[in-house]
């Protein structure tokens, strides 16, 4: 029996990943990490600002999602994000870019708790990358 | 008759015209192939967005605590329009198209006294709109500065939506672009996107059940903001595909034309430059004879 499964990570612009031979996806969902392995039960759950690890027979990878939806059916696994960079050729400045502008947001008195707190997590993560 | 002079410099203006309209062509056609591109890669990401809330709202068993975004505020009274256009002419019927199939809304609405608000979207549209429906024009957006078609400007105009939404400010919301078909046809397209019109087409198909962390109401209450500015965005790459069509073709035929023109012009010049020899050979001959 194979223990791979395929993975797809589309985002606006593009369909930005495309891979038949995952064995484990860690992403980092709304109420904690969740690692997919091959025939897990439907689901559909919600990303927070974090790190996706993909690890496949042709290697491992992480990315970094500020958001997103995945769904997971019948051994494919579908994410959708608005913004998605590989970790492996990250633009430092970019980072930094969304962590002040986060930081900024974080400012604002206007915004709700749960606001606060994802983008507590968001910076917390970009803190890590960087 | 026009004299040798003004044939020769009208010739040559139209000379110059019909290089404009070539480079304006070309460079439609570069833009195209690009526009047409990113239009189709964003397909997968609207498609999986709509198949997901498909198979949440097939899942909903209390219709009556739905998120509104979903059901409607229950009223049909106060419609809100969004017309998304572009920022720049010269590409044939493009806008002309949008705004008379909006106008057929706009007046159907009015008939039926309902109030109408209207977004524009680009420049064009509010050119226009303003003077009919300036009244009615609550918001008009551009997006001249940026250069590609990018999610984040559609995100801004789906949070607009969003808030005036939730202010009670509208009930339905229209959005009315240009599918792109081909570079010939583009299709002039009104698509409603509140409350979301999915919900009874597929009947229960969803066997499968799913787990949903957070739950179902959490989830979908996240993910339809976000479908709206998926919508917008997917209206925003194909009105950009089918913009940089129809000016194509339109520039097409604006070369042709002026091909046509330059030859004609160039016959009657030929004509005059002939008569006018003609005529000189005629006074000689005249003259020497009468000697």
């Amino acid at each position: 029996m194979s223990e791979e499964y395929s993975l797809e990570i589309v985002n606006p612009e593009k369909s930005f990943l495309l891979k038949d031979d995952v064995i484990e996806v860690v992403v980092p969902a709304y109420e904690g990490e969740i690692g997919i392995l091959k025939d897990h039960i439907s689901i559909i759950s919600f990303l927070k600002p974090g790190i996706i690890k993909v690890f496949s027979k042709s290697g491992e990878d992480s990315f970094y999602v500020n958001d997103g939806i995945i769904e997971f059916k019948n051994n494919n696994l579908s994410i959708l994000t608005s913004l998605i960079l590989n970790i492996k050729d990250i633009d430092k400045k970019k980072i930094s870019e969304i962590q002040k502008l986060a930081e900024e947001e974080l400012g604002n008195s206007e915004i709700s708790d749960q606001e606060k707190y994802l983008l507590d997590q968001k910076i917390e993560v970009l803190k890590s990358i960087n | 008759m026009a004299s040798l002079d003004d044939l020769k410099k009208r010739i040559s203006s139209v000379k110059s015209t019909q290089k404009i309209t070539k480079a304006m062509k070309m460079v439609a056609a570069a833009k195209l192939r690009r526009a047409q591109e990113s239009a189709e890669k964003g397909r997968p990401y609207s498609d999986k967005m709509n198949n997901i809330i498909l198979n949440l709202s097939g899942g909903i068993s209390d219709i009556e605590n739905a998120p509104k975004l979903l059901s409607g505020t229950g009223e049909d009274k106060i419609h809100l329009c969004v017309v998304m256009t572009s920022d720049r002419g010269l590409c044939g019927g493009f806008n002309t198209n949008i705004i008379k199939k909006a106008k057929l809304y706009f007046q159907k609405i009015l008939d039926e006294g309902k109030t109408l608000k209207i977004i524009t979207v680009g420049t064009k549209g509010y050119d226009q709109l303003k003077r009919v429906y300036g009244d009615n024009i609550i918001e008009r957006i551009s997006f001249k500065e940026s250069k590609n078609v990018n999610y984040f400007d559609a995100d801004k105009v789906g949070k607009i939506l969003i808030e005036k939404f939730e202010n009670k400010e509208f009930d339905v919301c229209v959005i009315f672009y240009n599918q792109f078909k081909n570079v010939i046809t583009q299709i002039p397209q009104e698509q409603q996107i509140i409350p979301l019109k999915t919900i009874n087409e597929k009947t229960n198909s969803s066997d499968d059940n799913y787990e949903f962390e957070p739950d179902e109401d959490e989830i979908l209450s996240n993910l339809l903001p976000k479908n709206i500015s998926t919508q917008i965005f997917k209206a925003m790459l194909e009105n950009s595909a089918s913009e940089q069509g129809s000016r194509m073709s339109a520039m097409d035929n604006a070369t042709r034309n002026a091909g046509e023109m330059v030859d004609k012009l160039t016959i009657e010049y030929n004509r005059s430059r002939q008569a006018a020899i003609t005529k000189e050979l005629i006074e000689i001959i005249s003259g020497a004879e009468s000697l």
